[in-house]
Protein backbone atom coordinates (compact mmCIF):
# COMPACT_ATOMS: atom_id res chain seq x y z
CA UNK A 1 0.00 0.00 0.00
CA UNK A 2 1.38 3.46 -0.87
CA UNK A 3 1.79 6.49 1.73
CA UNK A 4 -1.43 8.47 1.52
CA UNK A 5 1.18 11.56 1.35
CA UNK A 6 3.96 11.08 -1.30
CA UNK A 7 2.33 8.13 -3.27
CA UNK A 8 5.77 6.80 -3.85
CA UNK A 9 7.20 4.76 -0.78
CA UNK A 10 5.05 1.63 0.89
CA UNK A 11 2.82 3.25 3.95
CA UNK A 12 4.19 1.78 6.88
CA UNK A 13 2.25 3.63 9.25
CA UNK A 14 -1.56 3.00 9.44
CA UNK A 15 -3.73 6.00 11.55
CA UNK A 16 -7.09 6.33 12.90
CA UNK A 17 -7.92 9.79 11.85
CA UNK A 18 -11.11 11.60 14.17
CA UNK A 19 -12.00 14.88 12.19
CA UNK A 20 -15.32 16.42 13.16
CA UNK A 21 -16.29 12.41 14.30
CA UNK A 22 -15.69 11.48 10.63
CA UNK A 23 -13.19 8.07 11.34
CA UNK A 24 -10.96 7.92 8.62
CA UNK A 25 -7.23 5.70 8.05
CA UNK A 26 -4.25 7.45 6.93
CA UNK A 27 -1.60 5.27 5.46
CA UNK A 28 1.66 6.99 5.86
CA UNK A 29 5.28 5.90 4.59
CA UNK A 30 7.80 6.07 7.99
CA UNK A 31 9.38 9.27 6.25
CA UNK A 32 5.56 11.47 5.69
CA UNK A 33 4.89 10.27 9.12
CA UNK A 34 8.04 11.70 10.82
CA UNK A 35 7.59 15.06 8.97
CA UNK A 36 3.83 15.40 10.37
CA UNK A 37 5.50 14.65 13.93
CA UNK A 38 3.73 11.40 13.90
CA UNK A 39 5.36 9.35 16.40
CA UNK A 40 5.50 5.80 15.01
CA UNK A 41 3.97 2.66 16.43
CA UNK A 42 5.27 1.06 19.48
CA UNK A 43 6.01 -2.22 17.66
CA UNK A 44 8.63 -0.47 15.57
CA UNK A 45 10.37 -0.23 18.48
CA UNK A 46 12.27 -3.42 18.22
CA UNK A 47 13.35 -3.32 15.01
CA UNK A 48 14.79 0.08 15.54
CA UNK A 49 16.76 -1.11 18.91
CA UNK A 50 17.43 -4.24 16.29
CA UNK A 51 18.87 -2.00 13.56
CA UNK A 52 20.84 0.28 16.11
CA UNK A 53 22.26 -2.64 17.28
CA UNK A 54 23.38 -3.82 14.01
CA UNK A 55 24.61 -0.42 13.12
CA UNK A 56 26.67 -0.61 16.55
CA UNK A 57 27.92 -4.00 15.66
CA UNK A 58 28.98 -2.76 12.14
CA UNK A 59 31.09 0.09 13.71
CA UNK A 60 32.31 -1.89 16.09
CA UNK A 61 33.40 -4.99 13.78
CA UNK A 62 34.53 -2.05 10.87
CA UNK A 63 37.01 -1.03 13.94
CA UNK A 64 38.17 -4.43 14.40
CA UNK A 65 39.19 -4.30 10.84
CA UNK A 66 36.58 -7.22 10.05
CA UNK A 67 37.38 -9.48 12.47
CA UNK A 68 34.09 -11.18 13.67
CA UNK A 69 32.26 -10.04 10.95
CA UNK A 70 32.48 -13.44 8.86
CA UNK A 71 32.46 -15.56 12.29
CA UNK A 72 30.21 -18.60 10.72
CA UNK A 73 28.36 -20.37 13.07
CA UNK A 74 29.79 -24.35 13.32
CA UNK A 75 25.65 -25.46 13.29
CA UNK A 76 23.93 -23.45 10.29
CA UNK A 77 27.20 -21.80 8.90
CA UNK A 78 25.06 -18.39 9.65
CA UNK A 79 27.54 -14.98 10.06
CA UNK A 80 27.19 -12.00 11.70
CA UNK A 81 26.82 -9.69 8.79
CA UNK A 82 24.20 -12.32 7.40
CA UNK A 83 22.34 -12.02 10.54
CA UNK A 84 22.66 -8.16 10.20
CA UNK A 85 21.08 -8.44 6.93
CA UNK A 86 18.15 -10.78 7.70
CA UNK A 87 17.22 -10.04 11.66
CA UNK A 88 17.06 -13.85 12.40
CA UNK A 89 19.14 -16.07 13.93
CA UNK A 90 19.99 -19.33 12.04
CA UNK A 91 19.55 -21.63 14.59
CA UNK A 92 19.99 -22.39 18.46
CA UNK A 93 23.62 -22.81 18.16
CA UNK A 94 23.80 -19.38 16.51
CA UNK A 95 22.91 -17.94 20.30
CA UNK A 96 26.34 -19.80 21.48
CA UNK A 97 28.45 -18.52 18.73
CA UNK A 98 26.93 -14.62 19.00
CA UNK A 99 26.79 -15.04 22.67
CA UNK A 100 28.61 -12.11 24.01
CA UNK A 101 27.15 -10.09 21.00
CA UNK A 102 23.39 -11.38 21.21
CA UNK A 103 23.57 -10.79 25.35
CA UNK A 104 24.13 -6.93 24.84
CA UNK A 105 21.09 -6.73 22.05
CA UNK A 106 18.37 -8.79 24.13
CA UNK A 107 19.49 -6.44 26.95
CA UNK A 108 18.81 -3.73 24.63
CA UNK A 109 15.59 -5.32 23.19
CA UNK A 110 14.32 -6.46 26.59
CA UNK A 111 16.11 -4.52 28.94
CA UNK A 112 17.31 -8.00 30.38
CA UNK A 113 19.18 -10.91 29.57
CA UNK A 114 18.57 -13.77 31.70
CA UNK A 115 15.41 -15.75 31.42
CA UNK A 116 13.29 -16.26 34.65
CA UNK A 117 10.48 -18.00 33.04
CA UNK A 118 9.28 -20.95 33.23
CA UNK A 119 12.82 -23.64 33.00
CA UNK A 120 13.36 -26.27 30.81
CA UNK A 121 14.38 -30.20 30.81
CA UNK A 122 14.56 -32.18 27.48
CA UNK A 123 13.13 -35.31 27.27
CA UNK A 124 14.87 -38.51 28.15
CA UNK A 125 16.60 -39.89 26.11
CA UNK A 126 15.27 -43.45 25.65
CA UNK A 127 11.69 -41.47 24.79
CA UNK A 128 14.01 -39.17 22.17
CA UNK A 129 15.94 -42.48 21.30
CA UNK A 130 12.61 -44.71 20.62
CA UNK A 131 11.13 -41.45 18.86
CA UNK A 132 13.68 -41.88 16.79
CA UNK A 133 13.31 -45.29 16.04
CA UNK A 134 9.72 -45.06 15.68
CA UNK A 135 10.17 -42.34 12.85
CA UNK A 136 12.73 -44.62 11.04
CA UNK A 137 10.51 -47.79 10.94
CA UNK A 138 7.84 -45.81 9.63
CA UNK A 139 10.17 -44.56 6.94
CA UNK A 140 10.72 -47.99 5.86
CA UNK A 141 7.12 -49.35 6.18
CA UNK A 142 6.22 -46.77 3.80
CA UNK A 143 9.08 -47.66 1.23
CA UNK A 144 8.63 -51.46 1.85
CA UNK A 145 4.91 -50.80 0.93
CA UNK A 146 5.12 -48.51 -1.95
CA UNK A 147 8.25 -51.09 -3.36
CA UNK A 148 5.49 -54.20 -2.58
CA UNK A 149 7.84 -55.85 -0.45
CA UNK A 150 4.81 -57.31 1.59
CA UNK A 151 7.18 -59.87 4.09
CA UNK A 152 9.60 -56.97 4.81
CA UNK A 153 6.47 -54.80 5.76
CA UNK A 154 5.13 -57.01 7.87
CA UNK A 155 7.79 -57.61 9.70
CA UNK A 156 8.51 -53.85 9.76
CA UNK A 157 5.01 -53.80 11.11
CA UNK A 158 5.38 -56.03 14.12
CA UNK A 159 8.67 -53.87 15.18
CA UNK A 160 6.85 -50.99 14.69
CA UNK A 161 4.17 -52.02 17.39
CA UNK A 162 6.80 -53.51 19.71
CA UNK A 163 8.22 -50.04 19.92
CA UNK A 164 4.84 -48.33 20.63
CA UNK B 1 -12.77 -26.06 -1.52
CA UNK B 2 -11.10 -29.18 -0.19
CA UNK B 3 -11.11 -28.35 3.54
CA UNK B 4 -13.58 -29.37 6.02
CA UNK B 5 -12.84 -27.42 9.31
CA UNK B 6 -16.34 -29.22 10.88
CA UNK B 7 -13.80 -32.15 11.03
CA UNK B 8 -13.13 -30.20 14.29
CA UNK B 9 -15.42 -29.57 17.36
CA UNK B 10 -15.25 -25.65 16.86
CA UNK B 11 -12.81 -25.54 13.94
CA UNK B 12 -10.78 -22.51 15.78
CA UNK B 13 -13.57 -20.46 16.50
CA UNK B 14 -14.60 -21.34 20.23
CA UNK B 15 -14.18 -17.83 20.82
CA UNK B 16 -16.93 -16.51 19.32
CA UNK B 17 -19.34 -17.25 21.50
CA UNK B 18 -19.12 -13.92 23.31
CA UNK B 19 -17.88 -15.53 26.58
CA UNK B 20 -15.90 -14.56 28.91
CA UNK B 21 -14.71 -11.23 31.19
CA UNK B 22 -15.69 -7.56 29.55
CA UNK B 23 -17.32 -9.71 26.19
CA UNK B 24 -18.85 -6.10 25.04
CA UNK B 25 -15.51 -4.34 24.89
CA UNK B 26 -12.49 -7.22 24.75
CA UNK B 27 -13.43 -9.65 21.52
CA UNK B 28 -10.63 -12.17 22.30
CA UNK B 29 -7.25 -13.27 24.61
CA UNK B 30 -4.91 -14.36 22.54
CA UNK B 31 -1.68 -16.38 23.46
CA UNK B 32 1.10 -17.71 21.80
CA UNK B 33 4.24 -19.65 22.68
CA UNK B 34 7.44 -19.36 19.77
CA UNK B 35 9.95 -23.21 20.33
CA UNK B 36 12.48 -24.73 17.98
CA UNK B 37 13.57 -27.99 18.08
CA UNK B 38 17.06 -28.90 18.70
CA UNK B 39 19.52 -29.73 16.77
CA UNK B 40 17.69 -28.43 13.39
CA UNK B 41 18.08 -25.11 11.77
CA UNK B 42 15.42 -22.56 12.12
CA UNK B 43 12.82 -22.73 9.37
CA UNK B 44 14.14 -19.84 7.32
CA UNK B 45 17.88 -21.34 7.19
CA UNK B 46 16.83 -24.76 7.00
CA UNK B 47 16.41 -27.32 4.10
CA UNK B 48 12.93 -28.67 2.74
CA UNK B 49 14.35 -31.76 4.26
CA UNK B 50 14.58 -30.59 7.92
CA UNK B 51 11.01 -28.85 7.55
CA UNK B 52 9.77 -32.27 7.07
CA UNK B 53 11.84 -33.39 9.56
CA UNK B 54 10.01 -30.69 12.03
CA UNK B 55 6.46 -31.97 10.91
CA UNK B 56 7.55 -35.72 10.69
CA UNK B 57 8.78 -35.23 14.64
CA UNK B 58 5.34 -33.56 15.35
CA UNK B 59 3.13 -35.90 13.70
CA UNK B 60 5.19 -39.08 15.50
CA UNK B 61 4.39 -37.57 19.04
CA UNK B 62 1.16 -36.46 18.26
CA UNK B 63 -0.41 -40.19 19.33
CA UNK B 64 1.17 -39.32 22.84
CA UNK B 65 -0.16 -36.14 23.87
CA UNK B 66 -3.70 -36.01 24.99
CA UNK B 67 -3.96 -32.21 24.26
CA UNK B 68 -3.73 -33.01 20.24
CA UNK B 69 -6.23 -36.02 20.53
CA UNK B 70 -9.34 -35.45 18.43
CA UNK B 71 -7.49 -31.81 16.02
CA UNK B 72 -6.55 -31.82 12.39
CA UNK B 73 -3.10 -31.98 10.90
CA UNK B 74 -3.01 -29.84 7.77
CA UNK B 75 -0.29 -29.40 4.89
CA UNK B 76 -0.66 -26.21 3.64
CA UNK B 77 0.92 -27.71 0.45
CA UNK B 78 -2.16 -29.61 0.07
CA UNK B 79 -4.32 -27.26 -0.20
CA UNK B 80 -5.49 -24.18 -2.24
CA UNK B 81 -5.23 -20.89 -1.86
CA UNK B 82 -8.91 -20.00 -1.12
CA UNK B 83 -8.61 -22.88 1.47
CA UNK B 84 -5.01 -21.05 2.74
CA UNK B 85 -7.01 -17.91 2.63
CA UNK B 86 -9.85 -19.43 4.97
CA UNK B 87 -6.91 -20.55 7.59
CA UNK B 88 -5.99 -16.97 7.96
CA UNK B 89 -9.14 -15.44 7.87
CA UNK B 90 -10.05 -17.71 11.42
CA UNK B 91 -6.25 -16.39 12.46
CA UNK B 92 -4.94 -19.67 12.61
CA UNK B 93 -2.33 -19.30 10.39
CA UNK B 94 -0.25 -16.58 9.76
CA UNK B 95 -0.24 -14.47 6.15
CA UNK B 96 3.21 -15.48 5.37
CA UNK B 97 2.96 -19.38 6.49
CA UNK B 98 0.13 -19.09 4.27
CA UNK B 99 1.70 -18.12 1.41
CA UNK B 100 -0.86 -15.46 0.57
CA UNK B 101 1.40 -12.65 -1.11
CA UNK B 102 2.01 -14.97 -3.76
CA UNK B 103 3.88 -18.86 -4.63
CA UNK B 104 3.13 -21.59 -3.13
CA UNK B 105 3.24 -22.67 0.61
CA UNK B 106 7.10 -24.34 1.32
CA UNK B 107 7.63 -27.77 2.02
CA UNK B 108 6.87 -29.25 5.57
CA UNK B 109 4.75 -26.06 6.65
CA UNK B 110 1.16 -26.95 8.68
CA UNK B 111 -1.57 -26.16 10.89
CA UNK B 112 -2.78 -28.12 13.98
CA UNK B 113 -6.08 -27.23 14.51
CA UNK B 114 -7.42 -28.91 17.98
CA UNK B 115 -9.22 -28.12 20.79
CA UNK B 116 -9.34 -24.66 21.93
CA UNK B 117 -5.57 -24.61 20.68
CA UNK B 118 -3.63 -24.75 17.41
CA UNK B 119 -0.04 -25.08 16.08
CA UNK B 120 1.56 -23.40 12.99
CA UNK B 121 4.05 -25.91 11.69
CA UNK B 122 7.41 -24.02 10.10
CA UNK B 123 6.15 -20.60 10.44
CA UNK B 124 8.97 -18.34 11.41
CA UNK B 125 9.68 -20.82 14.50
CA UNK B 126 9.29 -24.49 14.22
CA UNK B 127 6.21 -24.69 16.70
CA UNK B 128 4.42 -21.72 16.82
CA UNK B 129 1.26 -22.76 19.87
CA UNK B 130 -1.42 -20.72 20.19
CA UNK B 131 -5.08 -20.21 21.87
CA UNK B 132 -7.58 -18.10 21.80
CA UNK B 133 -10.02 -17.18 24.53
CA UNK B 134 -13.37 -15.15 23.99
CA UNK B 135 -13.23 -11.88 26.37
CA UNK B 136 -10.19 -10.94 28.87
CA UNK B 137 -9.11 -13.89 29.93
CA UNK B 138 -5.21 -13.84 29.94
CA UNK B 139 -4.46 -16.10 32.74
CA UNK B 140 -6.71 -19.24 31.88
CA UNK B 141 -4.95 -18.98 27.71
CA UNK B 142 -1.85 -18.80 29.00
CA UNK B 143 -2.36 -21.88 32.08
CA UNK B 144 -3.90 -23.93 29.17
CA UNK B 145 -1.05 -23.19 26.46
CA UNK B 146 1.39 -23.91 28.82
CA UNK B 147 0.21 -27.37 30.02
CA UNK B 148 0.05 -28.01 26.21
CA UNK B 149 3.75 -26.72 25.96
CA UNK B 150 4.89 -29.46 28.32
CA UNK B 151 3.14 -32.04 27.13
CA UNK B 152 4.96 -31.58 23.95
CA UNK B 153 8.17 -30.39 25.18
CA UNK B 154 8.26 -33.68 27.32
CA UNK B 155 8.17 -35.36 23.69
CA UNK B 156 10.01 -33.35 21.50
CA UNK B 157 13.40 -31.54 22.16
CA UNK B 158 13.14 -28.19 22.21
CA UNK B 159 16.04 -25.46 22.09
CA UNK B 160 16.85 -23.85 24.96
CA UNK B 161 19.65 -21.72 26.87
CA UNK B 162 19.53 -21.67 30.61
CA UNK B 163 20.47 -17.99 30.39
CA UNK B 164 18.73 -16.65 27.50
CA UNK B 165 15.48 -19.09 27.89
CA UNK B 166 13.61 -20.36 24.59
CA UNK B 167 15.55 -19.78 21.42
CA UNK B 168 13.87 -18.21 19.07
CA UNK B 169 14.49 -16.91 15.41
CA UNK B 170 14.12 -13.27 15.93
CA UNK B 171 15.49 -12.09 19.05
CA UNK B 172 12.32 -10.20 19.75
CA UNK B 173 11.16 -13.28 20.76
CA UNK B 174 13.76 -15.19 22.91
CA UNK B 175 12.85 -16.13 26.55
CA UNK B 176 9.47 -17.05 27.14
CA UNK B 177 8.38 -17.17 23.13
CA UNK B 178 5.03 -15.48 24.63
CA UNK B 179 3.10 -12.95 23.09
CA UNK B 180 -0.25 -12.40 24.48
CA UNK B 181 -2.47 -10.10 22.88
CA UNK B 182 -6.11 -9.02 23.23
CA UNK B 183 -8.12 -7.67 20.80
CA UNK B 184 -10.14 -4.84 21.82
CA UNK B 185 -13.32 -2.71 20.88
CA UNK B 186 -12.16 1.32 21.68
CA UNK B 187 -14.63 3.27 19.97
CA UNK B 188 -15.41 5.44 21.97
CA UNK B 189 -11.74 6.02 22.84
CA UNK B 190 -11.28 7.11 18.90
CA UNK B 191 -14.65 9.74 19.00
CA UNK B 192 -13.80 11.31 21.60
CA UNK B 193 -9.86 12.05 20.28
CA UNK B 194 -8.71 10.34 23.66
CA UNK B 195 -6.66 6.96 21.53
CA UNK B 196 -3.77 8.83 20.63
CA UNK B 197 -2.98 9.17 24.53
CA UNK B 198 -4.01 5.52 25.77
CA UNK B 199 -1.73 4.25 22.56
CA UNK B 200 1.55 6.22 23.35
CA UNK B 201 0.45 5.51 26.90
CA UNK B 202 0.80 1.54 26.01
CA UNK B 203 4.23 2.05 24.66
CA UNK B 204 5.75 3.43 28.08
CA UNK B 205 3.92 0.45 30.02
CA UNK B 206 6.65 -1.71 27.55
CA UNK B 207 3.42 -2.77 25.38
CA UNK B 208 2.17 -2.44 21.84
CA UNK B 209 -0.76 -2.29 19.31
CA UNK B 210 -1.51 -3.57 16.04
CA UNK B 211 -4.28 -3.73 13.93
CA UNK B 212 -6.86 -6.83 13.44
CA UNK B 213 -4.46 -9.09 11.82
CA UNK B 214 -1.15 -8.90 13.52
CA UNK B 215 1.98 -6.76 12.83
CA UNK B 216 1.80 -4.53 10.14
CA UNK B 217 -2.13 -4.73 9.60
CA UNK B 218 -4.15 -1.61 9.23
CA UNK B 219 -6.25 -0.40 12.50
CA UNK B 220 -9.98 -1.17 11.28
CA UNK B 221 -13.04 -0.71 12.56
CA UNK B 222 -11.67 0.80 15.65
CA UNK B 223 -10.47 -2.88 16.77
CA UNK B 224 -7.12 -2.76 18.34
CA UNK B 225 -5.02 -5.99 19.23
CA UNK B 226 -2.73 -5.31 22.59
CA UNK B 227 0.36 -6.97 23.24
CA UNK B 228 3.46 -7.19 25.25
CA UNK B 229 6.43 -6.02 23.79
CA UNK B 230 9.27 -7.94 25.10
CA UNK B 231 9.60 -11.54 26.15
CA UNK B 232 12.65 -12.27 28.03
CA UNK B 233 13.38 -11.41 31.82
CA UNK B 234 9.78 -11.47 33.13
CA UNK B 235 8.05 -14.56 34.15
CA UNK B 236 5.15 -16.14 32.15
CA UNK B 237 2.79 -14.71 34.66
CA UNK B 238 4.28 -11.22 35.18
CA UNK B 239 3.67 -10.86 31.42
CA UNK B 240 0.18 -12.06 31.49
CA UNK B 241 -0.81 -10.07 34.59
CA UNK B 242 1.10 -6.93 33.68
CA UNK B 243 -1.07 -7.17 30.04
CA UNK B 244 -4.16 -7.90 31.86
CA UNK B 245 -3.70 -4.68 34.29
CA UNK B 246 -3.55 -2.00 31.64
CA UNK B 247 -5.74 -3.76 29.56
CA UNK B 248 -8.61 -3.53 32.37
CA UNK B 249 -7.01 -0.21 33.00
CA UNK B 250 -7.82 0.77 29.10
CA UNK B 251 -11.26 -0.70 29.01
CA UNK B 252 -12.30 1.63 32.36
CA UNK B 253 -11.18 4.50 29.88
CA UNK B 254 -13.30 3.62 27.20
CA UNK B 255 -16.63 3.40 29.29
CA UNK B 256 -15.29 6.62 30.41
CA UNK B 257 -14.90 7.79 27.28
CA UNK B 258 -18.14 6.19 26.00
CA UNK B 259 -20.44 8.00 29.34
CA UNK B 260 -19.02 11.47 28.33
CA UNK B 261 -19.95 10.60 24.18
CA UNK B 262 -22.93 9.86 25.74
CA UNK B 263 -23.56 12.85 27.65
CA UNK B 264 -22.20 15.51 25.13
CA UNK B 265 -23.51 14.83 22.33
CA UNK B 266 -25.90 11.45 22.80
CA UNK B 267 -28.77 12.44 20.10
CA UNK B 268 -25.44 12.75 17.38
CA UNK B 269 -24.16 9.22 18.10
CA UNK B 270 -27.48 8.19 18.62
CA UNK B 271 -28.46 8.82 15.19
CA UNK B 272 -24.54 7.66 14.03
CA UNK B 273 -25.20 4.11 14.82
CA UNK B 274 -28.66 4.18 14.26
CA UNK B 275 -27.31 4.91 10.44
CA UNK B 276 -25.05 2.28 10.55
CA UNK B 277 -27.67 -0.42 11.95
CA UNK B 278 -29.84 0.40 9.10
CA UNK B 279 -26.96 0.52 5.73
CA UNK B 280 -26.32 -3.03 7.28
CA UNK B 281 -29.44 -3.65 7.54
CA UNK B 282 -30.83 -2.92 4.01
CA UNK B 283 -27.33 -2.50 1.98
CA UNK B 284 -27.39 -4.45 -0.95
CA UNK B 285 -23.68 -5.05 -1.57
CA UNK B 286 -20.79 -3.66 1.30
CA UNK B 287 -16.91 -4.02 0.83
CA UNK B 288 -15.27 -5.44 4.03
CA UNK B 289 -13.81 -2.57 5.05
CA UNK B 290 -17.63 -0.46 5.43
CA UNK B 291 -19.04 -3.51 6.78
CA UNK B 292 -15.83 -3.68 9.45
CA UNK B 293 -16.62 0.54 10.32
CA UNK B 294 -20.55 -0.11 10.41
CA UNK B 295 -19.74 -3.39 12.42
CA UNK B 296 -17.87 -1.09 15.16
CA UNK B 297 -20.85 1.19 15.26
CA UNK B 298 -23.45 -1.40 15.91
CA UNK B 299 -21.07 -3.23 18.62
CA UNK B 300 -20.57 0.07 20.12
CA UNK B 301 -24.94 0.96 19.94
CA UNK B 302 -25.12 -2.45 21.28
CA UNK B 303 -22.80 -1.55 24.51
CA UNK B 304 -24.83 1.51 25.02
CA UNK B 305 -27.59 -0.76 25.23
CA UNK B 306 -29.50 1.30 22.27
CA UNK B 307 -30.20 -1.50 20.62
CA UNK B 308 -31.20 -4.67 22.61
CA UNK B 309 -31.93 -8.34 21.40
CA UNK B 310 -28.64 -8.69 19.35
CA UNK B 311 -26.24 -10.52 20.72
CA UNK B 312 -22.13 -10.36 21.26
CA UNK B 313 -21.49 -13.62 19.70
CA UNK B 314 -23.58 -12.52 16.34
CA UNK B 315 -21.59 -9.90 15.44
CA UNK B 316 -18.33 -12.01 16.34
CA UNK B 317 -19.48 -14.30 13.85
CA UNK B 318 -20.48 -11.76 11.56
CA UNK B 319 -16.46 -10.19 11.70
CA UNK B 320 -15.06 -13.54 10.77
CA UNK B 321 -18.03 -14.89 8.65
CA UNK B 322 -18.44 -11.67 5.87
CA UNK B 323 -14.49 -12.08 5.34
CA UNK B 324 -13.66 -12.93 1.47
CA UNK B 325 -12.64 -16.52 1.87
CA UNK B 326 -15.72 -17.25 4.24
CA UNK B 327 -17.96 -16.18 2.12
CA UNK B 328 -16.65 -18.26 -0.82
CA UNK B 329 -16.64 -20.88 1.10
CA UNK B 330 -20.51 -20.78 2.63
CA UNK B 331 -21.35 -20.63 -1.39
CA UNK B 332 -19.27 -23.29 -2.65
CA UNK B 333 -17.10 -20.92 -4.99
CA UNK B 334 -14.12 -18.74 -5.32
CA UNK B 335 -16.72 -15.11 -5.48
CA UNK B 336 -14.98 -12.13 -7.20
CA UNK B 337 -14.78 -8.97 -5.35
CA UNK B 338 -18.37 -7.47 -6.41
CA UNK B 339 -19.94 -10.85 -5.46
CA UNK B 340 -18.20 -11.14 -2.48
CA UNK B 341 -19.70 -7.33 -1.83
CA UNK B 342 -22.93 -8.78 -2.51
CA UNK B 343 -22.47 -11.66 -0.72
CA UNK B 344 -21.42 -10.22 2.22
CA UNK B 345 -24.50 -7.66 1.94
CA UNK B 346 -26.61 -10.42 1.78
CA UNK B 347 -25.32 -12.60 4.75
CA UNK B 348 -25.07 -9.53 7.15
CA UNK B 349 -28.80 -8.53 6.05
CA UNK B 350 -29.86 -12.02 7.23
CA UNK B 351 -27.45 -12.59 10.09
CA UNK B 352 -29.32 -9.06 11.79
CA UNK B 353 -32.80 -9.77 10.14
CA UNK B 354 -32.44 -12.99 12.40
CA UNK B 355 -32.33 -11.23 15.66
CA UNK B 356 -33.79 -8.03 14.65
CA UNK B 357 -37.35 -9.35 14.55
CA UNK B 358 -36.79 -9.74 18.34
CA UNK B 359 -34.51 -6.39 18.72
CA UNK B 360 -36.26 -3.67 20.47
CA UNK B 361 -36.01 -0.14 18.36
Amino acid sequence: MLCDACREADASVHLTKVVEGEVTLVHLCAGCAAERGIETTAHTTPKNVLGEFLHAAQQQVASEKGAGDETACTFCRLTLREFRAVGRLGCGNCYATFEPSLRQLLRRVHGNAQHVGRKYLPPATEILAKATTVGELRDRLRRAIVSEEFELAASLRDQLRDVE
Amino acid sequence: MTIDLSAVAEGGLGWLSGGGEHADVVLSTRVRLARNLDGIAFTSRAREGERLRVLQMLRDAMPHLPSLQGGLLLRLEDLDQNDRRLLHERHLVSRELAALDGGASKGGSAVFVGQGHGIMVNEEDHLRLQTVRGGLATRAAVDALLAVDREIGARLPYAYHEEFGFLTACPTNTGTGLRASVLIHLPGLVLTKEIGKVLSGLQAMGLTYRGLYGEGSEVIGNFFQISNQTTLGRSEDELVDHLHRVVSHVIKREHDARRVMWREAGYIIEDKLWRAYGTLRFARSLTFEEAMNYLSGVRLAVGLQLITGLSVATLNRLLIFSQPAHLGYAEGRVLGEEEANVARARYVREALGAETDQAKH
